[in-house]
């Protein structure tokens, strides 16, 4: 009997926008069956770990220390987001942030308290783990000193029930490179998976040439994909760009995260790079967070106002992480 | 007379052959441009179509980049070195080159105006 488990869908993850990053929801889809729980058994056996549903948030672009009439707020928006994320009904497993999680200070000592401030703020998300990458802002004076000082190396990976996830430095060398050595190290942490294993990539600039005079590219980021292509299912999280974007290129989808501080134009708009003007009136709507009317309890009662919109759409049902199986291997 | 007609012929050829050595031998204008935080000087160059001009490229303060892929130009300027870039534009176009070496909080807005008639 042909298996009736689609393994184009053994494991979704969909992204669900929250107002203050997006929502990942990683969902293997076999348990139901007799088939699909040999899949996963097997995979199971070639992962190390077997795919099992849980969820994370991608925050990113917080820029700690930033002042400025683009947002006048500081950390106002990176606060409600820690909010809404431990008000969230299912607890993620993971928080990823992707980069300039603090504004660049030419005073190493008034950068290590941004740093520190950015940890403060962090500390309070009650999810089990928190994981980072650097942007520019974080390392690009320095070449990622303060950085690895305060949270660790700039580029490593971890297993997290069944997904690979790998954070990528693209920022640390000053110029938009990853660099020959992250990129050999890269595939020699690649090699030991199968090509179906589903792989997370987390890192600040996109891989791919989404604007390169606005500098949203990376250098060496065709050197990357080539080193991923052959693996079918790869989700590359990404911000530096403060606003969601996705790009999808072979089995490779690419997702911006908006910022938590200001926004940037549509590049496709033909406007100059240009902060979107912060709006009193609506401070936080370009950061994703929206206003919403809710009727009010009492017949002519004034609505009231939030903040906070969740679940404000899906990205789209069965996308990222697509496949975990190749088409045709022997169970 | 004939000999006369013959001995201008020849001299204008020589002429012509010479000014033509000379032309090949023509220096590419130049144009300096001076990169600070977080600018370039000049904001604004303006090239022609299929002309062959040679960029003198310096930073003054800290290193920056240069970057304009349209022209092939990705460079890191380093303070106290002077570069010169020999580009020949084939198209047309007003062009953002940009700063891709991080030089601090106004990193993002660094770019020059590259004009192409």
């Amino acid at each position: 009997m042909k298996d009736p488990v689609n393994r184009r869908t053994f494991m979704k993850i969909a992204g669900t926008s929250i107002g203050v990053g997006a929502l990942f929801h990683v969902a293997p889809l076999l348990g139901a069956t007799p088939g699909g729980r040999r899949i996963a058994a097997l995979l199971g056996k070639k992962n190390g770990e077997a795919p099992t549903a849980f969820s994370f948030v991608q925050l990113s672009d917080t820029h700690v220390g930033f002042s400025g009439p683009p947002n006048p707020l500081g950390t106002q928006a990176f606060e409600n987001a820690v909010d809404i994320i431990n008000g969230l009904k299912e607890r993620p497993d993971l928080v990823l942030f992707t980069g300039d999680l603090t504004h660049d200070s030419e005073n190493p000592v008034e950068h290590a308290d941004r740093m520190r401030l950015f940890q403060k703020i962090a500390s309070r998300l009650k999810v089990p783990l928190v994981k980072s990458v650097p942007g520019e802002h974080d390392a690009g004076l320095d070449g990622g000193k303060l950085f690895r000082e305060t949270f660790g190396e700039t580029h490593y990976s971890f297993d997290h029930r069944g997904v690979h996830f790998i954070a990528l430095d693209n920022v640390s060398l000053a110029r938009p490179n990853v660099g020959p050595e992250q990129i050999a190290w890269l595939k020699k942490d690649l090699a030991r998976f199968p090509t179906t294993a589903p792989i997370v990539v987390f890192t600040h600039r996109p891989l791919f040439d989404l604007r390169p005079d606005w500098e949203w590219f990376t250098g060496d980021g065709d050197e990357v994909l080539n080193a991923l292509a052959s693996y079918e299912n790869v989700t590359v999280l990404y911000g530096h760009i403060h606003r969601e974007h996705t790009h999808t290129e072979g089995h490779t989808t690419h997702r911006a995260a908006r910022s938590l501080i200001f926004a940037f134009p549509d590049p496709e708009a033909g406007v100059p790079k240009k902060p979107i003007p912060f709006d009193p009136q609506k401070p936080f709507q370009n950061l994703g967070l929206r206003v919403v009317n809710e009727p009010g309890t009492r017949a002519g009662s004034t609505p009231r106002i939030q903040e906070v919109e969740l679940t404000l759409r899906e990205y789209a049902g069965t996308v990222g992480v697509q496949q975990l199986l190749k088409e045709g291997v022997s169970l | 007379m004939k000999y006369a007609r013959i001995f201008v012929l020849v001299l204008f050829s020589i002429l012509g052959a010479i000014a033509r050595a000379a032309g090949q031998g023509e220096e590419p204008r130049s144009i300096a441009i001076t990169a600070k935080r977080f600018e370039f000087v000049p904001s604004t160059i303006t090239l022609k179509k299929g002309e062959t001009v040679k960029l003198v490229v310096k930073s003054e303060d800290v290193t920056h980049g240069l970057f304009l892929r349209p022209l092939k130009i990705d460079t890191d300027l380093t303070p106290g070195e002077t570069q010169e870039i020999t580009v020949t534009p084939q198209t047309a176009g007003t062009f953002s080159a940009i700063c891709h070496h991080f030089c601090g909080s106004g990193h993002g807005g660094m770019k020059l105006t590259v004009v192409v008639e």
